[in-house]
């Protein structure tokens, strides 16, 4: 406000940016849809400890969604209430209520197996099974009871194209998927994932265990995958849900303490908790 | 945890930028100073001593980049340090403006006073207090000081159209004054700009401290429905 050089008073200068320049994938047109995943008080214990309080929250479509904070704060938690992978554990009690695109996924009448179709996961540590690199990619829509060589045929190229790793493998398609590098591998169980065409896509620290240039490659690839699917990553590297994600979420004990547009949570937190954490003066 | 190493760095990065404000903030006075009581060798002081700010400067400026390229500072500390440069470019010209000063006061000292100097050294000590208070607020962490000094800068506004205005007769009343009249110009328009560099600090101030954008009146514009 204090510029008022009597040489600037210019009101259009030619300084002002025409035609922005595009990142190579734009962020797809997701404006205005409904949320992808809608949380309603959700909560969670294991036996007596009630890890989840009360968790309200909207993910959007097709964004990618991070989820942060110190371990033990419940993320992990609450991303796999998504596709029901707490079912697993004995003495888990959830309440209030989750939909996956309008769909109540704890009611009693919901297909367990349909959910997990919809929603896929990608873990911390790569898990290819013993099998040939076609046949880890196919796997779901083998045990779906899908036999047609040329629908699968398509689904694994298009699979393995859709997580950037189909130029790398196409010619040793028969060769097992255990002989592929770190980052190989978890692009594999990321083509895996997404050969079933499913909605979400749940990632639990997926470069975690990688390289700084896998670690890239995966985060080029999820500004590809949100074209298509709604994204939710758990990551304990903060610069890594600076740099991929839409939205934050910041957990604390089991609380959903700050949750909005990630370049504000990164530049202007609310909560001092949240401000706190991210700036590494937790404690 | 912790971050005493980062929290030191930070801590370094205010010191200089405070040890950078009270020079500037000196060179001013002087500069002033030397025109009230028609000081030649302090004016020269004031040109020769400028290398010291600069070199004050490029330390800023490396310090900025070293912790953003190794400490990916985030939030507070990410308004803090990309603030601190710009706070450092403000205070670096504040101190060319002392330095142009310098320059006019020299020239006026061959030649007897046009006029007694009743608004020029009022200017100054508006604009003196600005920069204080800015970098007070700066230390303290004080929005509202901050707010405070963004309003006085009208005032020094004011004052130098009063100036322009009151020199102009003299002008045209006697071609002979010219010369003299201009560098009086001249000068009231370093302390304009001066009041509005503190008033660029204070407005990074208030982004450090509320991280919101004060600059070119989007405060209120925002408040608009």
């Amino acid at each position: 406000m204090a510029n008022h050089d009597m040489n600037t008073t210019a009101p259009d200068t030619g300084l002002r940016i025409k035609t922005e320049v595009k990142a190579p994938t734009t962020p797809s047109p997701a404006a205005g849809s409904p949320p992808d995943i809608v949380c309603r008080s959700v909560n969670l214990s294991y036996g007596d400890n009630h890890t989840l309080h009360d968790i309200t929250m909207d993910i959007d479509d097709r964004r990618v969604t991070a989820f942060i904070g110190p371990s033990g704060c419940g993320k992990s938690t609450l991303l796999r209430c998504f596709n029901r992978m707490n079912d697993l554990i004995d003495n888990v009690r959830i309440w209030g209520e989750i939909q996956v695109k309008g769909l109540d996924i704890n009611a009693h009448t919901t297909d367990v197996i349909e959910v997990r179709r919809r929603v896929g996961m990608v873990f911390q540590k790569s898990n290819p099974f013993p099998k040939s690199i076609y046949e880890n990619v196919i796997y779901g829509l083998r045990i779906a009871g899908i036999n047609d060589k040329a629908t699968l045929d398509e689904a694994c190229e298009r699979s393995l194209k859709g997580a950037a790793l189909w130029d790398e493998v196409k010619d040793r398609l028969g060769e097992s998927g255990l002989g592929l590098s770190g980052g190989q591998m978890q692009r594999l169980c990321i083509a895996r994932a997404i050969a079933v065409e499913p909605e979400i896509v749940l990632m639990d620290e997926p470069c975690s265990a990688l390289d700084p240039i896998a670690t890239l490659k995966i985060e080029e690839l999820m500004y590809q995958l949100k074209e298509k699917y709604t994204i939710v990553i758990v990551t304990h590297n903060l610069q890594q849900a600076a740099r991929v994600s839409d939205k934050t979420a910041f957990f604390w004990l089991g609380r959903l303490v700050e949750f909005g547009p990630t370049a504000e949570m990164f530049t202007a937190p609310r909560d001092k908790l949240t401000e706190d954490y991210i700036t590494g003066r937790f404690g | 945890m912790e971050r005493h190493h980062f929290e030191a760095e930070l801590q370094n990065l205010r010191n200089q930028l405070l040890t950078m404000g009270g020079l500037v903030e000196e060179r001013v006075h002087r500069a002033v100073q030397a025109l009230m009581h028609r000081n030649e060798e302090e004016a020269q002081r004031v040109i020769a001593t400028d290398k010291e700010i600069n070199d004050l400067q490029m330390d800023v400026d490396n310090r900025c980049l070293r912790l953003l390229a190794t400490q990916t500072p985030l939030a507070v500390d990410l308004r803090l340090i990309t603030s601190a440069m710009k706070i450092n470019a403000d205070l670096e010209r504040i101190g060319d403006q002392a330095v142009n000063i310098a320059e006019s006061v020299l020239v006026l000292i061959p030649q007897p006073p046009l006029k007694p100097l009743i608004d020029v050294p009022r200017m100054a000590a508006i604009a003196e207090k600005m920069i204080r208070d800015a970098l007070d607020a700066f230390v303290k962490k004080d929005a509202e000081q901050a707010r405070d000094v963004l309003r006085r800068d009208d005032e020094v506004d004011e004052l130098k159209d009063q100036v322009f205005r009151e020199l102009l007769t003299y002008m045209m009343a006697d071609p002979g004054t010219i010369q003299r009249a201009l560098s009086l110009i001249l000068i009231s328009r370093n302390l304009e700009r001066i009041a509005d560099h503190a008033t660029n600090i204070a407005e990074d101030v208030i982004f450090i401290t509320e991280a919101k954008d004060v600059r070119h009146h989007a405060e209120q514009q925002e408040a608009k429905p």
